[in-house]
């Protein structure tokens, strides 16, 4: 089993009527109104320090992302951060997971070839290369790329990636989005053929069938947790068996949000309040905006319409316990947290590649560590060897790092970030 | 080029399929009435055939193809364009292959730019050019507003002054059962945004303002006093670019004042391409 720590980087103190003032988190949020540079410094300091001292708890690796123009998650380049976090964590065998630089949005795209090299170098062979497609807020609304040319895009830019990273002799790319006459990587990653690739995904079935064609690991980043993901994951696995890939749970990532505390009452009280925040004004944005006309093609158009899957439920109307008994978070003490992890998302979806987000919406930053730390401690040793009997080969994590981690030492641990 | 051409009959509007573009273009037409050559092109919401367009028929033959996509059973076809010049190019095709040298041209809203556009091009095939809420221009103070991210609701009122008039509920079915008619509906729609969206994405400016100049055609525009998509004062951009163009608003109507107030519409093209 391989854990590793998400973090968003969200706006942490969003005013209370934030919902309804506002259009939306994303894309539309006046920044001159919301926000502060200095403060969001402050933010971004304090997301580097708690990924950090989540390496320094045992965890396998650390994740970022790119967003674009909201308070939901700011870090419009995962790479800066990426960069940070490879220095830092220089000697230890924890992964840099990019989950990561939006390649429809890059151009050319050989930039996100050439700073995954450049972080995979700087790491000393560590990186896991997500290639995510981007939500269709940050690639349509903010990047202004055609509705109906983001996949087809991200296809091509996708096999460009792949050969730039592989090639040996110089190459020319004449593609229907990208032109480049001459293509001579440099660097290229430490990692050979090339780092393993992750490739997030919201559910659509599209991008489960370019998962399993091109045998990268997907992963499902879900906020609603294991039970909701259940028939989506079961599609997924079913394509890896119809597409005669071997049923490795390490083909498999999940995020799930998780706060724990000493015991179940005391998690309510000490993380009520933050997991509503997140649910509450980080997710608020215009359901059309998720799949404006265009981004899906004819087939899933007429399968989404036919069968709604984001009108299920508005998690507006929906409070910490409801969050927490419908496993959108998993909450409680180390016991609980660790039990329905295991049941629900790791055995539950088959799930190798294992990310929690522990800083979710406006938990301050002792308050994140302190959840950091104590999943290091309690949770975390109680779930890396879920899969070490089955005999499986996580062909998706750095060829140096696959090993399961020493334990870690009592006194790292406890020391502060 | 090779065209083929299928011919079918439903009731008083005549229905074929046109393959354009090495035949990986299929192109829906509907046609009806007798008289000059009349091409319609529709706006961003699909093509259906209404009561303004029964009202032209009675003096033209009027022809209205589907957009790239829009042609049912032909949704992907749209894949095969990668921009406005080959949809401009299809356009041309596409008249070359129903026989067409020359026609008054009609379009509305994403069709006013495309008949706009293809008046640039190739300024003999236009004779007259009616442009109703025409899409073409940016104005950073008269910003458009993105349709395709409304919900459909603020859709309908963002469209129509009136979103309770006749041409708003059928273009809007009631939803509240599970009517797969009223989801079959949306599923057009959605997609005709979606395929139409694909040459005017982020901003509906892809450049006329270096080509309108090449229009020779006399050209009306029509525009819905009312309209809250797209401001009537984009027409003083046509018009103050155009030789040969002058401005009608109808009052009462919004950004489809041909299906708001059909009669009306209908008879102001109508004399405007009689002249």
């Amino acid at each position: 089993m391989k854990i590793s720590a998400f973090h968003l980087m969200p706006h942490r103190e969003l005013p209370a009527d934030f919902e309804r003032r506002y259009e939306s988190v994303w894309v539309t949020p006046p920044w001159w109104e919301l926000a502060d540079a200095r403060r969001v410094g402050q933010y971004y300091n304090w997301t580097l320090d708690e990924l950090l001292y989540a390496a320094k708890c045992g965890f396998d690796g650390v994740c970022t992302n790119e967003h674009h123009q909201n308070a939901y998650g700011f870090m419009p380049s995962p790479n800066l951060m990426g960069s940070v976090l490879a220095r830092a964590t220089n000697g230890t065998n924890v992964a840099i997971v990019q989950m990561g630089a939006t390649l429809p949005t890059s151009n050319p795209p050989l930039r996100v070839a050439e700073e995954y090299a450049m972080l995979d170098c700087i790491s000393g062979g560590r990186l896991v290369a997500g290639l995510p497609l981007g939500s269709p807020m940050d690639v349509n609304l903010c990047y202004g790329i055609t509705p109906m040319e983001h996949r087809e895009r991200y296809r091509e830019a996708f096999a460009l990636t792949l050969k730039a990273w592989q090639a040996r002799e110089i190459f020319s790319w004449n593609g229907r989005y990208f032109q480049l006459a001459t293509v001579n990587l440099w660097p290229r990653p430490i990692q050979e053929p090339h780092p393993p690739v992750w490739v997030p995904g919201s559910g659509s079935i599209s991008t489960f069938d370019f998962a399993v064609e091109h045998d990268v690991c997907y992963c499902f980043l879900s906020y609603s947790g294991a039970r909701s993901a259940k028939t989506m994951m079961d599609a997924y696995w079913r394509v890896v068996a119809e597409k005669g890939r071997d049923l490795n749970p390490y083909r498999a990532g999940f995020l799930q949000l998780v706060v724990v505390a000493e015991s179940d009452a005391r998690a309510e009280e000490k993380f009520a309040r933050h997991v509503e925040y997140f649910y509450h004004k980080c997710l608020h944005v215009p359901g059309v905006w998720f799949s404006p006309p265009g981004n899906q093609d004819y087939r899933s158009l007429v399968a989404t319409m036919a069968n709604p899957v984001r009108r299920a439920e508005n998690p507006k109307n929906l409070r910490y316990r409801d969050f927490v008994e419908k496993g959108y978070v998993i909450a409680g003490s180390p016991a609980t947290v660790r039990d329905r992890l295991k049941e629900e998302v790791i055995n539950g979806l088959h799930v190798g590649n294992l990310m929690v987000l522990l800083q979710i919406g406006s938990m301050p930053h002792e308050l994140a560590l302190e959840n950091i730390e104590l999943f290091g401690r309690e949770v975390l040793p109680g779930l890396r060897d879920v899969w070490d009997d089955a005999g499986w080969v996580n062909h998706w994590w750095p060829e140096r790092l696959r090993q399961p981690a020493a334990p870690v030492a009592a006194g790292l641990a406890a020391g502060g970030a | 080029m090779t065209a083929h051409v299928q011919t079918s009959r439903v009731s008083e509007t005549q229905e074929r399929t046109v393959s354009v573009w090495q035949g990986r273009v299929r192109i829906r037409v509907l046609s009806k009435g007798r008289g000059p050559a009349l091409v319609f092109f529709h706006g961003p919401w699909g093509l259906t055939w209404d009561p303004f367009l029964d009202e032209l028929a009675q003096s033209f033959s009027v022809l209205a193809p589907a957009h790239p996509g829009t042609t049912p059973d032909a949704h992907d076809d749209v894949y095969h364009l990668d921009g406005l010049w080959d949809l401009v190019l299809c356009y041309d095709e596409l008249l070359e292959a129903l026989g067409i040298r020359d026609a008054a041209f009609v379009g509305h809203s994403f069709g006013g730019m495309v008949a706009c556009e293809l008046a640039a091009a190739y300024p003999d095939r236009a004779r007259r050019l009616a442009l109703i809420a025409p899409l073409g221009f940016w104005r950073d103070p008269d910003r458009i507003i993105n349709w395709m991210l409304l919900e459909p609701g603020e859709l309908r009122r963002q469209i129509f002054r009136d979103p309770e008039c006749d041409a708003a509920r059928r273009m809007f079915p009631p939803s509240d059962e599970q009517d797969s008619s009223a989801t079959a509906a949306r599923v057009r729609m959605v997609w005709a945004m979606g395929t139409t969206g694909k040459f005017i994405w982020p901003i509906p400016d892809k450049g006329l303002k270096k080509r309108i100049h090449r229009v020779k055609a006399p050209t009306l525009l029509v525009w819905g006093k009312e309209d809250r998509l797209v401001p009537p004062v984009y027409a003083d951009e046509f018009v103050g670019r155009l030789s040969d163009a002058r401005v009608q608003t109808v009052a009462d109507t919004g950004h489809a004042p041909h299906l708001e107030q059909p009669a009306t519409v209908a008879r102001t093209v109508r004399e405007f391409l009689s002249q």
